[in-house]
């Protein structure tokens, strides 16, 4: 296979992987009232229509708050556990990262199951806290993969000459080792939010009857059929998931150019 | 305390609130629900604490319960080969591009960030009776009326492909990435095509991002009930489905308790052999 071939190949894979969403948001923008082909003009009444609906703006508060709750809780955690491992000689290191990571090796539907049952046993329902329970628990380990590989990029002389300059180890964290981790902790934060905002695996075990998040809405929307605004909301996920972490990407490297780095 | 001990007792304060975490959320739930399979069911309120072994005797001789297990391994295999088929290429064409690195990256992790559940309902729009397929197909007069192309097992592992491509593509680039193009190279200049060097060299020295690929793809593809519902008929329930059925929809915790293990053995193996030959080191690289 010559290399214009291959080049061809990948484009076609490419465009079998961004078509159907492409599709969704070109609907989305559709006047007819199916929400189908044909297309028959361009309108954002679907959009109007989404932000009038109760339930949608319901389910995306639900899920902005569930996201936010769990990149704070997820990235507190994993920063200091990834601070242990990389800055730290642990006995049984290796040990320790499985077992940190444990949670994407086990098959979510199990995840779920075992955590709805016992968290049921000890009388925690079906409610917000046994659902960022459960966001916490799997995107922990996540936010301790991309913190760890970024923690490891940070030199540890600065450290040291803050703390020869006099600087007590406290100061040395606030002042020194955390504006240096920022990028780390952000980047682990934001992959901890779209993760939970994206999931459905588990949120479907764990939610109480009546609260919904953006993508059990969805779901829900489309047993009755697939309606237009359901193309719509697409839309505004595919902008949100998409479109803020370019942005993030986009003004740190306009950061990182300012300062000269 | 000696600022040795003070030293050593830090990584643990650190360790603790994550380690405690997972154990607390993911270890003790697994063993209370292999507690729980050996429990008795009632109709009528809570379940009862026994020792019995009647869920997993149905979970395991069941003929139903088997051949949907057998048919969730073939549906798997089935996505993972075409997964490889679809995504190393692709991976290497990325992988060895001289063009736009940025752009490139991109690629790479754009279809990440882009929901599942957005990309499942999306073949609706594509495949449906009035989706994009059926719409040109009848405009062009190769059909006199809509097809429904959908809820059947090949949709499902459409879906399947496209939610998995993305981390067979990723793994793959990392190993790729790996490999010194020097070697490609020295092959090429003792007389090897490039096809024999491709085949002799650079192959068997990416297959570890190839079986890191793979692995994800089967496993994540194997755990899937949200696919299944979304793009398949009555007829082709994953055993993810089995068990969101008895969970969710029967309430019968005890049972359900007994196929999540029961798909935890099979898929917990897959990965137990994998670390044994391969190690963890290759999928965390493509994780990360």
């Amino acid at each position: 296979m010559g290399w214009g071939a291959l080049r061809l190949y990948t484009l076609l894979v490419y465009g079998f992987m961004f078509l159907p969403v492409g599709v969704v948001v070109l609907l989305s923008f559709n006047a007819s009232q199916f929400g189908s082909f044909p297309m028959t003009g361009f309108s954002l009444r679907w959009f109007v229509e989404l932000a009038q609906n109760d339930a949608i703006l319901r389910a995306f508060r639900t899920s902005l708050i569930l996201g936010t709750l769990t990149a704070l809780i997820s990235t507190t955690l994993g920063v200091l556990a990834s601070l242990a491992l990389v800055r730290y000689r642990v006995p049984g290191e290796n040990y320790i990262s499985t077992l940190l990571i444990a949670p994407i090796l086990v098959p979510e539907v199990v995840l779920a199951v075992a955590l709805l049952l016992f968290l049921n046993f000890l009388e925690v329902n079906k409610s917000f806290t046994l659902l960022l329970l459960g966001h916490v628990i799997f995107t922990l380990p996540f936010v301790i993969l991309v913190v760890q590989a970024r923690l490891v990029s940070i030199r540890r002389d600065i450290e040291e000459a803050a703390l020869s300059l006099g600087a007590s180890p406290v100061q040395t964290f606030f002042e020194v080792t955390l504006p240096l981790m920022l990028p780390a902790v952000l980047a682990g934060a934001l992959f901890a939010f779209t993760i939970s905002f994206d999931d459905i695996t588990g949120t479907l075990f764990w939610k109480p009857g009546g609260v919904e998040t953006v993508p059990t809405q969805i779901f829900s929307m489309l047993r009755n059929s697939i309606s237009p605004e359901i193309n719509a909301l697409g839309t505004v996920m595919i902008v949100m998931t998409v479109g803020l972490p370019l942005l993030g990407l986009a003004l740190a490297r306009a950061l990182a150019i300012r300062s000269g780095g | 305390m000696s600022v040795e001990a003070r030293e050593a007792r830090q990584p643990w304060i650190l360790l603790s609130p994550a380690l405690t975490a997972v154990a607390l959320l993911l270890f003790v739930p697994l063993l209370f629900i292999v507690v729980y399979s050996f429990w008795l069911s009632s109709a009528t309120g809570a379940d009862i604490a026994a020792f019995s072994f009647e869920n997993w005797e149905e979970a395991l001789t069941d003929a139903f319960y088997r051949d949907i297990l057998l048919n969730t391994l073939k549906i798997a295999a089935i996505t993972t080969i075409v997964c490889a088929l679809m995504g190393y290429p692709a991976a290497y064409f990325i992988a060895r591009s001289k063009g736009n690195k940025a752009l490139l990256l991109l690629l790479l992790i754009l279809p990440f960030w882009i929901s599942y559940i957005i990309r499942t309902m999306s073949w609706i729009n594509i495949l449906g009776t009035s989706g994009a397929l059926n719409t040109l197909l009848v405009g062009a007069g190769i059909l006199s009326e809509p097809v429904q192309m959908l809820y059947n097992e090949t949709t499902v592992i459409l879906g399947l492909v496209h939610f998995l491509l993305p981390f067979m593509v990723l793994n793959v680039f990392v190993s790729l990435e790996g490999i010194d193009t020097n070697l490609e190279d020295a092959a090429n200049s003792l007389g090897a095509t490039k096809w024999q060097a491709f085949l002799q060299v650079t192959l068997p020295l990416s297959l570890p991002g190839l079986a890191a690929g793979s692995l994800l793809c089967f496993v994540l593809g194997a755990g899937t009930y949200i696919t299944p519902m979304v793009l398949g008929g009555p007829r082709d329930a994953m055993f993810a489905n089995l068990v969101y059925e008895a969970i969710i929809t029967q309430l019968n915790w005890p049972l359900g308790s007994a196929l999540s293990l029961m798909l935890l053995i099979v898929l917990g193996a897959l990965v137990l052999i994998y670390n044994r030959y391969l190690g963890m080191a290759q999928l965390m690289k493509g994780l990360g």
